[in-house]
């Protein structure tokens, strides 16, 4: 079942461009990977999926129903949930308590508190953050954040996950961590759209692969497809 | 019918030099400091006062106090700058965090600098008469000290314009509220080109003051209502756009002199309607980003 | 949501409170009148800096618009305080400023940081003005009369009003609207992508805020006789529970209590014994607690306990 999908996206900032004419399609049960140079564009479109910017042109429908248009809130309840590329999180508020937030709000029923404090509990194990519960979210590691922001994703339930440049910033070791945590989230039978420079994971992770470059869509296909195309060579990893 | 409408374009335009002057010396320091200087008409409080007093005691020409007053208060304004706002810049947590604090440290002066003027000058209302000749231009009349304001704030508005996009440090000034990180990776010395920038918004209050009193009556609690104007006209102009202030004090200078026409009373809540409405349809002003 | 607090303090504090309100409610039977004059008022402003922080405080949405609401109340009671008994004066006073806010929130909640803050000033004066001008030019009078109440009813009606908002004040801290006001403060783009309404959040909030603040307008009111734009709006109310508030410490509930208590008994004695230096003090102190308190007077307790605390752990 095709889960999200773009027909002729664009975004123009004055008089700039940051998208052209982007087509897309995610299919439920997908890993799909986006990459491209910085400024391609990336971010933007995850910033017009999730609702943060308006679109200039084009729609984007999810489950069918447009959702180019809604307003962040409702895109997430809708069941899109992201990360940010600077892990946004509640940096004076406990592990605990941005957790606890999502899990409040991030869907469309009604839960109790104690309720939703099970599920931020339940959330902070799956991402292996539960020692770290009662510190405050600002005094945590780098990949401690990037954790703590995905267990906040993953508390609105979404059926379409979002990650950009979750693996910024971090070591190997933590980037095959980061890799294990998408494979099991993936087996949740969550859909992923993920934005990554950290070719290793991309490669390894993703079904499909989009390439953005200057607003524009220039190739797309699977991981050995992508790795072979000319175009993208030239453009992108041969940087 | 054409002298009226001359006289309020005229009045308009005087107005107007003026709220460019104090605009245009808000918005460099919002600009590159990101600090909103809520006490910015405090400092052109004092300019005025000083001039006054300069006037009543020594006889001085208020156009003489201009260039004491002006450089005077750049200098403190660079040493608030560099001592108090330096300090909670480098202990504020965020930017926000700055803003914020910087925003109600402006409040504290505000009230300082407000309170040491009535103890100074007490709280009446004070004037004086300095050229106040009259010409007439195509059937309206005018004073010659009107004239001489105008003249007097077109001619600093522009220099300061100059000065900001001909030199080497005006643009080095750009350049830092442009990018400030860069600005410092390159040897500019960040701090002080910030205290030179809160500085020179100093300056220009320092300049408008003495101008302002010399064309009006002036009161110790006179200096809110010119922040908020400044307020209006650089958020018009567009926050951080120096020509978008010139102009935007120019264009408010207008609107008043029409406003008043009809009834003096409602100029200020035409200003206030006039923001209100800005803030709500375009926030980015003119010419802003 | 609250940091452990140790156990034993709870039924202590408790009591404390009970004992403090206990001490309030029969105040006016032994103290003289001017006492307890001098309580209203530093009521008032503990009121208008707790509603103040129960939306600027999580939300860090600095808002200089308490002088408009507290004015409507005060000319709501002008206006219908001849016609309504009191307790009708009151809640007329308290929507009148609800709807006020939920306008004024829902136009300009899209607005952020400096932005914000001009704004709401705007407003607050705009509105000073406008009614100066009509005043003036309209009606012909400046100002209106007021029914007179008795100093130990407004007393009473105060305290009502006090206990009120620091009640839903506690609550709202306690709950998920609290913790959403909370977000929206520390990121508000990731809170609206968590599925927080931020706007909805903040204008209800916002508009309960406002709620008290005319609720204390409309009953100061009829402690002031007369009344006139000036007065009634006076931008000094937008500023000082802002400055009460820092003072205190916004991160805990009792901090802007203390922070306005103080503030506003300094207030009292300053304004009559040094009438001519208050706003220079006033701007001094609120200089030195930015630099130097910038988590307000409850942020230097909660250092020197903690700190107390850590000797004490440590030896154990």
């Amino acid at each position: 079942m095709q889960l999200l999908e773009g027909k002729k996206v664009t975004k123009h900032f004055g008089g700039l461009a940051a998208l052209q004419n982007v087509d897309f399609s995610i299919h439920q049960g997908e890993v799909v990977g986006l990459i491209g140079p910085n400024g391609a564009g990336k971010t933007t479109l995850f910033n017009l999926i999730s609702g943060s910017l308006p679109t200039t042109a084009g729609e984007i429908r999810y489950k069918g129903k447009k959702i180019s248009g809604l307003k962040p809130h409702q895109i997430c309840k809708q069941g899109v949930a992201r990360t940010f590329q600077s892990a946004k999180l509640f940096a004076g508020m406990t592990v605990f308590e941005n957790a606890l937030a999502a899990s409040l709000f991030g869907t469309k029923r009604t839960i109790s508190v104690p309720d939703a404090e099970r599920e931020a509990m339940d959330l902070l194990a799956f991402v292996e953050l539960s020692s770290m519960g009662e510190m405050l979210a600002r005094d945590l590691p780098i990949a401690s954040r990037k954790r703590l922001e995905v267990a906040r994703a993953l508390a609105t339930q979404p059926d379409l996950l979002m990650f950009d440049e979750v693996m910024a910033g971090l070591n190997p070791v933590e980037v095959a961590q980061s890799m294990e945590l998408i494979t099991k989230i993936r087996n949740k039978g969550i859909t992923i759209f993920m934005i990554e420079h950290v070719m290793k994971a991309i490669m390894n992770v993703c079904d499909r692969i989009v390439v953005l470059h200057h607003g524009s869509k220039i190739a797309e296909g699977t991981p050995e497809e992508i790795a072979t195309s000319r175009t993208v060579v030239e453009v992108y990893l041969g940087e | 019918m054409f002298s009226t409408v001359l006289d309020v374009v005229i009045t308009g335009l005087i107005m107007g030099g003026i709220y460019a002057l104090i605009a245009v010396g808000l918005s460099l320091q919002y600009g590159v400091g990101r600090v909103l200087n809520v006490s910015h008409g405090e400092f052109i409080m004092v300019g005025a006062f000083a001039t006054w007093s300069l006037y009543t005691l020594f006889g001085l020409s208020p156009l003489l106090s201009l260039v004491i007053c002006g450089p005077v208060l750049f200098v403190i304004g660079f040493l608030i700058h560099r001592t108090l706002f330096q300090y909670l810049r480098d202990k504020s947590e965020s930017i926000g965090a700055f803003a914020d604090s910087s925003l109600l440290a402006f409040f504290g002066l505000l009230f300082i600098i407000q309170n040491l003027a009535l103890l100074i000058w007490k709280a009446d209302i004070r004037g004086y008469t300095y050229l106040d000749s009259s010409v007439s231009i195509l059937d309206a009349v005018f004073a010659v000290n009107r004239l001489v304001a105008l003249l007097f704030a077109v001619v600093i508005s522009l220099a300061f314009y100059l000065f900001l996009t001909r030199t080497r440090l005006g643009k080095a000034i750009r350049a830092a509220a442009e990018d400030p990180a860069t600005a410092q990776v390159m040897g500019v010395n960040i701090h002080r080109v910030l205290a030179i920038c809160f500085g020179l918004g100093a300056l220009m209050a320092g300049f408008a003051g003495p101008l302002i009193s010399m064309i009006y009556e002036i009161q110790p609690t006179m200096g809110l209502e010119y922040t908020i104007i400044a307020i209006i006209v650089v958020v018009l102009g567009g926050l951080g756009s120096i020509t978008g202030s010139l102009i935007g004090g120019f264009i408010l200078g207008l609107i008043g002199s029409t406003v008043t026409y009809f009834d003096a009373g409602l100029s200020l809540i035409a200003y206030y309607v006039i923001f209100i409405l800005l803030l709500l349809i375009k926030p980015t002003g003119i010419f802003g980003k | 949501m609250d940091r452990a607090a140790v156990v034993f303090k709870k039924p202590f504090s408790l009591g404390l409170l009970l004992l403090i309100l206990i001490v309030l409610i029969t105040l006016p039977l032994y103290v003289p009148p001017y006492l307890v004059i001098l309580l209203t008022t530093i009521l008032m402003y503990i009121v208008l800096t707790v509603s103040w922080t129960i939306f600027s405080g999580p939300t860090r949405y600095i808002s200089l618009a308490s002088a408009a609401f507290f004015g409507v109340g005060v000319y709501t009671s002008a206006l219908v305080g001849k016609v309504l008994p009191l307790p009708l004066v009151i809640l007329a006073g308290s929507l009148f400023s609800f709807i006020l806010a939920i306008c004024v929130g829902l136009l300009t909640l899209r607005l952020r940081g400096m932005y914000f803050i001009i704004f709401t000033f705007s407003i607050s004066e705009l509105i000073r003005n406008f009614l100066l001008w009509w005043e003036t030019t309209m009606t012909g009078t400046v100002g209106r009369w007021v029914v007179m109440v008795d100093h130990k009813v407004v007393y009473y009606v105060i305290l009502v009003i006090f206990i009120l908002a620091l009640l839903t004040a506690y609550l709202i801290r306690r709950s998920r609207l609290g913790l959403a006001l909370r977000s929206i403060g520390e990121q508000e783009e990731a809170a609206t992508h968590i599925g927080i309404n931020a706007t909805m959040v903040k204008t209800i909030t916002f508009a309960i805020s406002a709620f008290f603040m005319g609720a204390t307008g409309a009953i100061m009111a009829t402690k002031w006789k007369y009344i006139d734009p000036r007065i009634a709006f006076d931008p000094l109310l937008s500023f000082l529970p802002v400055l009460m508030a820092i003072f205190g410490g916004t991160g805990q509930l009792y901090g802007p209590v203390f922070g306005a208590a103080i503030f506003a008994y300094l207030e009292e004695i300053l304004t009559t014994r040094f009438p001519y230096y208050y706003m220079l003090l006033f701007g001094s102190i609120l200089i030195i607690v930015i630099l130097f308190l910038p988590h307000g007077i409850v942020g230097l307790v909660q250092k020197w306990w903690k700190g107390g605390l850590g000797r004490r752990n440590a030896t154990s």
